[in-house]
């Protein structure tokens, strides 16, 4: 009786992380996995380094590492195959007086790439989703 | 509709809509799309008829921002219309004005107030984090038109309302929709919004009552939600009801915000099963 029970706990628990693991990677998909990817970041980074609001914080970045790295984390975040490589959040962003209004700019930005991109609704509210939590390490 | 109210809701939309005209204003505010929500019929920033704790306009921390607002509820037997404003600095706090008139169509005679509302954010916040972003608020509302309330029974021809409003988005939720749910706590002695007076020849006494709204994003621009708002039942010479609306509310950008809707205002003065529509125009600097 004991096995049964745990071979089915086993069984369910392995079709329960297949399951999130399928909807995590569906995300990756509908965001157009790696070059889809690399093309709404690119288009988020070009309406970010036009916005007087928050271009100034860019001004001495490198761009293109930057658009490495967010591709890879967006990548890794929406289930794709990747790994970040870069900085955590927390020290990424440690100093750089980011307030609310910065965050919510930047997110206007990714939005706007990804209705350009014609990436479903519902694909991007998950991607904000998983972004979303990083507030607390970005904005001061 | 009054034809006042056509030409000024015409002209709201069109100085709304119109990008030449619109970029004459200040950029409209960092936060973001929708959620500066709509104008309430007692002028604080919220849904349609229950203040929210977000606060209006797109004002964020180190910004500041203002709403306009027309709003016009037909139901069976009475309308009513209102014209309002709201300041918000710093997405801490919200100072509104707004003025009603209450048509009798059946009964004959109109009433009037205004209101004053403050509103102050005092934690969380809507989209991040896992609190709730919570705003209280006091509505100073004085009623115009006294004579007709108080041969009805009410006792005060002004009152203050005071509300603790919570409110939560869910960025991904049922259906990976944005979902956004509020409640508000509200402690009041108003007879139909103040309208009726306040105080009551039946209970003469404050009352806490519940209300709530919960909207849903289709995309990002249209959200549909209901409404429900408790009220209190102080006079003998008709019963109260609690008020109901089914909305669609949408956001073409953050400079102009529409909102029409279904509501059930249950019994008014006596006239029973009072429905009808509502409709809602708020422009955003
Ligand atoms: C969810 C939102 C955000 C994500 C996912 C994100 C992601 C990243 C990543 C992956 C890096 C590279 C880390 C590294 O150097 O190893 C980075 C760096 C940076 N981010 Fe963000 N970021 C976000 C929000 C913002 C906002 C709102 C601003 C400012 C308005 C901002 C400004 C910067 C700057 C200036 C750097 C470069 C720092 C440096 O190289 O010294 N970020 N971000």
């Amino acid at each position: 009786m004991k096995i049964w029970v745990s071979a089915a706990l086993l069984l369910l628990g392995s079709m329960m992380s297949g399951a999130i693991q399928a909807q995590s990677s569906e995300l990756y998909q509908q965001l157009g996995e790696r070059s889809g990817i690399e093309t709404i970041v690119e288009e988020m980074l070009l309406g970010v380094a036009d916005d007087e609001r928050i271009a100034h914080y860019f001004a001495d970045v490198d761009i293109l590492r930057l658009h490495k790295l967010i591709s890879e984390q967006v990548c890794n975040v929406s289930g794709g195959p990747c790994e970040y490589t870069g900085e955590s959040m927390a020290v990424s962003h440690n100093n750089l007086g980011i307030n609310n209004a910065d965050f919510n700019a930047l997110v206007e930005h990714l939005i706007a790439a990804m209705e350009q991109e014609n990436v479903p609704v519902s694909a991007q509210n998950e991607l904000l989703a998983l972004l979303a939590p990083m507030h607390q390490d970005i904005v001061e | 509709m009054p034809k006042r109210i056509f030409y000024g809701l015409s002209a709201l939309l069109l100085s709304a809509v119109q990008p030449a005209l619109a970029q004459q204003f200040e950029s409209p505010g960092s936060r973001l799309l929708a959620t500066g929500g709509a104008s309430t019929i007692e002028g604080s920033g919220g849904g349609g008829i229950v203040p929210w704790a977000t606060l209006s306009s797109y004002a964020d921390e180190g910004e500041w921002g203002a709403t306009v607002q027309m709003t016009e509820v037909q139901v069976d037997d009475f309308s009513l219309s209102v014209q309002g404003a709201s300041f918000n600095w710093n997405n801490r706090v919200e100072i509104s004005y707004a003025r009603q008139q209450f048509d009798l169509e059946t009964i004959g005679g109109e009433l009037e107030q205004s209101i004053w509302g403050v509103k102050a954010r005092l934690s969380g916040d809507l989209v991040y984090g896992v609190m709730p972003q919570v705003s209280a608020g006091i509505q100073h509302k004085s009623n115009q038109t006294f004579a007709l309330p108080q041969a009805v029974g009410a006792t005060d021809d002004s009152s203050m309302d005071y509300y603790v409003s919570a409110a939560k988005a869910w960025l991904a939720g049922p259906f990976s929709r944005t979902w956004v749910a509020n409640v508000t706590l509200r402690n009041t002695e108003a007879n139909q919004l103040g309208l009726l007076g306040f105080g009551g020849d039946k209970e003469n006494s404050r009352e806490w009552v519940g209300e709530a709204s919960v909207a849903v994003f289709l995309d990002r621009y249209w959200a549909v939600g209901v409404e429900y708002r408790q009220k209190p039942d102080l006079l003998s010479f008709a019963k109260e009801d609690d008020w109901k609306d089914i909305f669609v509310a949408y956001f073409p950008s953050k400079h102009v915000s529409l909102v029409g809707a279904y509501a059930d205002l249950g019994s008014i003065a006596g006239l029973a099963s009072q429905t009808g529509w509502y409709l809602s125009v708020q422009a955003s600097f």
